[in-house]
């Protein structure tokens, strides 16, 4: 007797919107789970985990951070190759004013996830109009221009930066604060994209002429886009910043620009969730790579190469796609 | 005639490098009114309506809706005032279900501003809009992807998402292109619809004998250039129209 697999998509899907997902344990289970048990782990992670991988999960969420915030960016039609703009930005900004002021981490960090939001916006409102390529070059060179400025201008310490910046509480405190944030922002955008608003957003991606046929102000809709995204990445900045309790020019390197994009690409472009879930496996793949030294950048370089050709529609697209279906065996008659 | 004039373009040009794509053309829509645009491939209609709603800026003349001078206004402002307009090459949102496409319109300043304030469910308003230009309710056709649908749906939700904005004056590049006739018969009805309810509307089309039934007057474009002004069968008199359609003699 032969036998081939038959490909079903579960049909409890259908049923799991609106109120039938009220109906048994298993649809809500089904629902809730894929939400609930990733969110679970991150809060429950931190007390298990020694201090050396404590810190790298704060590289994970700072990461997942930007990646988001840049799968935001991406969303809206707007291809950033500069999230270093950001978090150097949402950097300096706590740094300064944590220097310079004396204001403790806890103000620091939210001026600075608004300010240096602001800043940034503010930066590249005169190149909202460009589209494409364009747009993605000049985010590219800001961030480098900006460490020219300061090392010319031997602003903000020049090339030493500026240190002693007050910690924050160490242990799980911080850790938890970055987790609390990153967990928000990836719920809170995939609950903003799905909204009328973020149809609006996405429309501007899909074909611009046609929302400002509408009578929609796409520049406008586009710098509140800005606005949020480089928050988040401002905020990451200050973060940092307090964690290292340094800010100066490495803030602007070109790392941040583009791991970020990394993980968003490994994990799948426009769902938020994939950005997050990029980030995740990223970040601790190139800690475990450390051991080996020299070729850490190679072996890093061909995990990349074959996500991409292997699962070129992303990780969290391809999960969530076999979630839906199911298969099982069936018999062949003859 | 005594009904007052909605729209007045004067002495338009629009110069593309070294060529006139519209030249120093001047014209009227009274309210309420159907004005057919025609003439050949080329001879400016759409960059006519570009210039009217502010996607393309005249390089001379002025443009006076309502009284009020808006030339070179930006498109989404000139939206807001009351017109709207589809476009001939439809794009909507594929992946998107057709009522989700009517979302975006649904959201618009104008909208909120005409309702005074929120539009309630928008989900529902746009399944209303879309039954109204034929979707069929019963047969779902607004709950599937717009990908998936006929051009002659497409061509219905394009002139579902201008309506939604609840214009004055509704601008319809090339609405029937591309549909069959029985597609175009099933639009006539809503368009005469839309008459009945006191719209302006301006209709750029090729298919000349459906324009002709409907329209009130009919402008003829060459060049950039009006060449005839009245009635169907006055327009058709004209030398200069037959020249232009079928060529010159000479």
């Amino acid at each position: 007797m032969k036998k081939r697999r038959e490909r079903i998509d579960r049909g409890i899907k259908v049923r799991s919107e609106d109120i039938y997902a009220l109906c048994s344990w298993r649809e809500m289970l089904y629902l809730a789970g894929p939400r609930v048990l990733p969110a679970a782990v991150f809060l429950l992670l931190p007390l298990f985990l020694g201090v050396y991988w404590q810190k790298v999960m704060l590289s994970v969420a700072v990461f997942a951070l930007l990646a988001m915030s840049w799968d935001m960016l991406a969303q809206s039609g707007m291809i950033s190759l500069g999230q270093a703009l950001f978090f150097g930005m949402g950097a300096y900004v706590s740094g300064v004013l944590n220097f310079y002021f004396g204001l403790p981490p806890w103000i620091t960090i939210p001026l600075a996830t608004a300010l240096g939001g602001a800043l940034c916006t503010i930066v590249l409102l005169p190149v909202l109009r460009l589209r494409g390529i364009y747009f993605s070059m000049v985010t590219l060179i800001i961030p480098l221009m900006l460490v020219r400025i300061i090392e010319a201008t031997k602003i903000f310490g020049g090339t030493e930066g500026l240190s002693g910046m007050t910690p924050l509480p160490a242990g799980l405190i911080e850790v938890y604060l970055v987790t609390g944030v990153f967990l928000a922002v990836l719920f809170g955008l995939r609950r903003l994209m799905e909204t009328d608003y973020g149809l609006v957003l996405k429309g501007i991606r899909d074909n611009d002429r046609s929302v400002t046929n509408a009578g929609i102000n796409i520049y406008w809709f586009k710098t509140q886009a800005l606005f949020i995204s480089s928050a988040i990445g401002a905020f990451a900045g200050a973060f940092m910043t307090h964690i290292y309790m340094f800010v100066g020019m490495p803030v602007f390197a070109l790392d941040y620009s583009i791991l970020p994009i990394a993980a968003a690409v490994v994990g799948g472009v426009g769902t938020t969730a994939g950005a997050a879930l990029g980030a995740v496996l990223l970040v601790p793949l190139s800690e475990a790579l450390r051991g080996i030294g020299g070729l850490r950048i190679v072996m890093y370089g061909l995990f990349l190469v074959v996500f991409i050709v292997a699962v070129p529609e992303g990780l969290f697209d391809y999960i969530q796609r076999k979630y839906h279906q199911m298969e099982r065996w069936v018999e062949i008659d003859k | 005639m005594s009904t007052p004039v909605t729209l007045r373009v004067e002495n338009i040009s629009k110069i593309f490098g070294r060529v006139a794509a519209v030249d120093s053309l001047s014209c009227e829509v009274r309210r309420g009114e159907l004005l057919g645009i025609i003439g050949p491939n080329g001879s400016g209609k759409t960059t006519l309506v570009n210039l009217i709603t502010g996607f393309v800026k005249p390089t001379s003349g002025r443009i006076i809706y309502d009284g009020r001078d808006i030339t070179g206004a930006a498109p989404h402002k000139i939206v807001c005032l009351g017109i709207s307009r589809t476009f001939q090459m439809v794009r909507p949102f594929y992946q998107l279900p057709a009522f989700k496409n009517m979302i975006i319109p649904l959201y618009s300043p104008r909208v909120r501003q005409q309702a005074g304030g929120g539009y309630g469910d928008r989900d529902a308003v746009a399944l209303d809009l879309l039954e109204e230009v034929g979707f069929e309710r019963d047969a779902h056709v607004a709950y599937k992807p717009a990908g998936t649908l006929p051009q002659g749906y497409l061509k219905r939700l394009e002139l579902a998402k201008a309506i939604a904005l609840a214009p004055d004056l509704l601008i319809l590049d090339e609405l029937f292109s591309g549909l069959s006739l029985a597609e175009v018969a099933s639009v006539v009805p809503v368009i005469e619809k839309l008459r009945a309810a006191g719209k302006t509307i301006i209709m750029i089309e090729h298919r000349l004998k459906e324009l002709f039934r409907i329209a009130d007057r009919i402008m003829v474009l060459n060049y950039g250039r009006k060449i005839a002004e009245g009635t169907a069968a006055e327009v058709m008199e004209s030398e200069e129209v037959k020249k232009a359609y079928l060529g010159s003699e000479e």
